[in-house]
C-alpha cells in the first residue's frame, strides 16, 4: 500500500500560541551533561538582510559521543540522561534566537562507513514558508568537516553558508545567520 | 505548542483549559496517523492551534476586531496510541480576515504539528473543514498546485464520533512520510 503524504502548510503568524518564553525550549542540554558546553546564536534574515521577527527554529542533535536520543538510534553509545537533543525557539524582534547546548560528536554516515563531521539538524518554520526548511549547522574549522559526506554533496564555493562562527563572547560563543534568500541563501535540503 | 512539561488530561480536550466553558461550536476532531505504506505512526506528538469560534487568535499579533475568549486559549497536544490514534475535543474555529490582499479571510482551519519518528517526518500542516466557501479565495489552500492533495487537507464529518447532545466530529487522518527515513538521512 503505497499512501500520498499529507501535504505541508505553512506554520504562520500565529505559532507562538503556548510558545512563550517559559515554554518554549531554549536548553538543548541540561547543565550537567557530558560535552563542551556552547552558546549558539541563530539570526534570521530575509532577502533584503532584514530580520524576520516571527520564524521559529528547532534543532535536534547528537549527544556528544554522538548519539540521538532516539530509539531508531541502533549504535552503542551511552545515553546521556542530562542531554535532550531537541530545542525550539521563536526569532525575536530582531530575528534572533539563542539555545545553550554542548558540541554534538561525530555520527556515522548512512553508509555505517563514513564519520559525519559534528553539526546540528536545524528546521525553520514561519509565516509565507510552505514547508520546513531543513538545513544543518556545522562548525568553522572543524577538521572532521573536511571528511563529511554531506558537506560533499554541496559546491565548494557554498560551504561557508553552513558554517557556524565563533561569536565575541568567549570560546563558547557562536553564531549562524540563516538567510532565507539572496546571494548568501543558506544551503537547503531536500528532506 | 508547548515545551518539556509532562502531559495532561485537558492538553488534548482545548474546552477545558480554563475555568468556564469556551463560546462556539463544540468538535471532536480525530484520526490516524500512517506512514506511507500504511502502517501506524505510534506514541508520536501532534500539536495543534487555532482561533477561537469568533476567528480570533489568542495571540499579541492577532488585532483584528472579534472577541477574544477569555476560555479558549487554542492550543493543544496529544499522543498517537498503539494504532496511530489521536482525538482532540475543541471548538471549531471561525474563519479570519488577514491583510494579505484586499478582503482576504482565511478558511476555518486548524494547524497540525507532526514529528512522527524521524527527522525527515516532521511536518506543519493545516486541517480545512468540508465545503468551506473560501476555499477557490484563499492563497494558502491553493499553494498546493494539486486538486487531490488539497483534498487531503479536508477533514470529513464523521457521524461515528460525533457525540449526541454534545459534539460533531470530524475525522482527518495524516500520510507521514516512510519509517526508512531514519534520523540519519539528510541531504
Amino acid at each position: 500500500m503505497n499512501l500520498l503524504p499529507t501535504p505541508s502548510q505553512t506554520a504562520g503568524p500565529y505559532f507562538h500560541l503556548g510558545l512563550t518564553a517559559k515554554h518554549s525550549i531554549s536548553n538543548i542540554a541540561g547543565p550537567k551533561a557530558k560535552g563542551e558546553r556552547l552558546r549558539l546564536l541563530f539570526r534570521v534574515l530575509d532577502g533584503n538582510n532584514q530580520p524576520v521577527p516571527d520564524a521559529m527554529i528547532e534543532i535536534w542533535q547528537a549527544n556528544a559521543e554522538g548519539k540521538y536520543k532516539h530509539p531508531d538510534d541502533p549504535q552503542e553509545k551511552s545515553e546521556d540522561l542530562e542531554f535532550f537533543g531537541f530545542g525550539r525557539m521563536e526569532t525575536d524582534q530582531n530575528g534572533i534566537c539563542i539555545f545553550e547546548t554542548i558540541k554534538p560528536g561525530c555520527v556515522p554516515a548512512t553508509d555505517g562507513l563514513a564519520v559525519q563531521a559534528p553539526h546540528l539538524n536545524l528546521s525553520i518554520f514561519g509565516r509565507g514558508i510552505l514547508k520546513r526548511l531543513a538545513t544543518r549547522v556545522y562548525f568553522a574549522g572543524d577538521l572532521a568537516n573536511d571528511v563529511d559526506p554531506v558537506l560533499a554533496l554541496v559546491p565548494n564555493e557554498r560551504r561557508y553558508a553552513l558554517f557556524a562562527q565563533p561569536g565575541t563572547q568567549g570560546d563558547s560563543d557562536w553564531v549562524f545567520d540563516v538567510h532565507l534568500c539572496g546571494k548568501d541563501e543558506t544551503v537547503f535540503f531536500d528532506v | 505548542m508547548f515545551g518539556d512539561q509532562p502531559m495532561t488530561d485537558t492538553d488534548s480536550d482545548l474546552t477545558r483549559q480554563h475555568t468556564g466553558e469556551p463560546l462556539g461550536e463544540r468538535i471532536i476532531v480525530s484520526g490516524r496517523v500512517l506512514d506511507d505504506r500504511g502502517r501506524a505512526v505510534s506514541n508520536s506528538l501532534i500539536e495543534i492551534w487555532q482561533a477561537n469560534a469568533a476567528g480570533r487568535y489568542s495571540h499579541h499579533v492577532d488585532q483584528h476586531p472579534a472577541p477574544i475568549d477569555p476560555n479558549f486559549t487554542g492550543c493543544g497536544r496529544a499522543l498517537t496510541d498503539a494504532s496511530g490514534n489521536y482525538k482532540f475535543v475543541t471548538i471549531r474555529p471561525g474563519a479570519y480576515p488577514w491583510l494579505n490582499h484586499f478582503n482576504g479571510w482565511r478558511p476555518a482551519h486548524i494547524h497540525f504539528s507532526l514529528f512522527g519518528r524521524a527527522l525527515a517526518t516532521r511536518l506543519i500542516t493545516q486541517m480545512y473543514f468540508p465545503g468551506d466557501p473560501l476555499f477557490a479565495y484563499d492563497p494558502v489552500f491553493q499553494s498546493i498546485p494539486d486538486e487531490s492533495a488539497r483534498q487531503r487537507l479536508i477533514a470529513n464529518f464523521d457521524l461515528e464520533t460525533t457525540k449526541p447532545e454534545l459534539a460533531l466530529g470530524y475525522r482527518f487522518d495524516i500520510v507521514l512520510r516512510g519509517r526508512e527515513s531514519t534520523p540519519f538521512e539528510t541531504a
